[in-house]
């Protein structure tokens, strides 16, 4: 157990949905912890040194670089989308499968708790599947695995892959998307591209989100773009409103073109 | 807090690459800009050691700075973090060292 936030050992659910059937149920599934009983020799031989040279991420990596593997071969294309904890990604996700369908897509949405931003997406008719990381703070590659055996995804959709509300854990994760989007909302400030660096410095698009507030409160869109590129000089931002509407043709047309992108 | 399932990572490898021999120190690379922060891997190997052949091992972790190569210029210069300008004035700067993420080695018996 964590003292600094909690974590413990319990691992990630799964929860998948039948088209307005009543919800699944999340099955357990166990990290096992190390476990083994050691014999100790008596007679302590002396230490030798084994030369590992491993990238602590290159598992993850490996599993992402299959799940990339496998969406190119069926033509799917995965955006993953990250940010701080309230920036609307939900609003804006619910929003944009209602206005591209019927093109062919699905949702994977991930949260330490709850099934709530399921239940919203399926409210929309598109398919979705709950990840619940319990005490984890981000997705990793081997959970959107399971959540893509679990969807059963058509070829050629764009998956959406909601990411835990985090701006930190969620940078250092390649899950195999295509691209990788940041959303953030002008109510969060125009400092979070610079104070939250790893997140901004890999994302193919940043969308401001919540243009609609801008009369109330204090946030430079233009600071904002300009921190934006100071960590990011090759990323696209885009100004918009999940309330609204605003500035979201541009983002539709983005992801239109996004299968070549990241 | 990624420390947690970092560290987890890399016990996890550690057991498997050395055949759950019993580990008696730990040699770790983590860059000054790797987004990975030492003190929590600290914080949290001894918690998820715990009952691991890697439990009581020692933690060795060395920390190479943060390097930058300027696309502009193409002037390399040390970092600090990822919000860097080169001396040029350019922003578009690439790290090209200090994000390391690395076991070594460890020492086993």
């Amino acid at each position: 157990m964590c003292a600094t936030c909690g974590c413990g050992s319990e691992g990630p659910r799964v929860t998948t949905f039948e088209a307005l059937a009543g919800s699944g149920q999340g099955h357990g599934h166990g990290h096992t912890p190390q476990d083994h009983d050691h014999e100790h020799e008596h007679a302590e031989p002396a230490p030798r040194t084994v030369v590992l040279e491993e990238r602590v991420l290159a598992r993850n990596d490996l599993l992402a670089a299959e799940n990339r593997r496998r969406l190119a071969e069926r033509g799917v294309v995965a955006v993953n989308l990250m940010s701080s904890p309230g920036s609307g990604k939900t609003t804006l996700l619910a929003r944009t499968v209602r206005e591209l369908a019927p093109r062919p897509m699905a949702v994977v949405e991930g949260d330490q708790e709850t099934l709530l931003d399921a239940e919203r997406i399926r409210a929309t008719g598109c398919p979705v599947v709950q990840i619940n990381t319990g005490e984890g703070c981000h997705l990793d590659a081997a959970m959107l695995r399971r959540a893509l055996d679990a969807l059963a995804v058509a070829a050629g959709s764009l998956v959406f892959v909601e990411n835990v509300g985090n701006l930190v854990c969620p940078a250092l994760f390649d899950l195999g998307e295509t691209s990788r989007v940041v959303v953030m909302s002008v109510t969060e400030g125009a400092d979070k591209p610079v104070k939250y660096p790893h997140m901004f410095r890999t994302a193919d698009l940043v969308l401001v989100n919540k243009v609609d507030l801008l009369p109330y409160v204090d946030f430079d869109p233009e600071l904002c773009a300009e921190r934006i590129r100071r960590i990011n000089p090759t990323t696209q931002v885009l100004l918009v409103s999940a309330t609204t509407g605003e500035g979201l043709a541009a983002w539709y047309a983005w992801l239109g073109t996004s299968g070549t992108a990241g | 807090m990624h420390e947690l399932a970092i560290t987890q990572g890399i016990v996890e490898m550690i057991v498997e690459r050395t055949d759950s021999a019993r580990v008696t120190a730990v040699y770790l690379r983590i860059g000054k800009v790797s987004g990975v922060v030492p003190e929590a891997v600290r914080f949290c190997f001894d918690l998820v050691a715990a009952g691991s052949p890697v439990e009581g091992a020692r933690l060795e972790i060395d920390e190479p700075p943060g390097r930058a190569r300027c696309r502009s210029c193409g002037c390399a210069f040390a970092v600090e973090g990822l919000v860097v300008l080169c001396p040029c004035g350019s922003a578009d700067v690439e790290v090209v060292g200090g994000d390391e993420l690395l076991v070594r080695a460890v020492e086993v018996v």
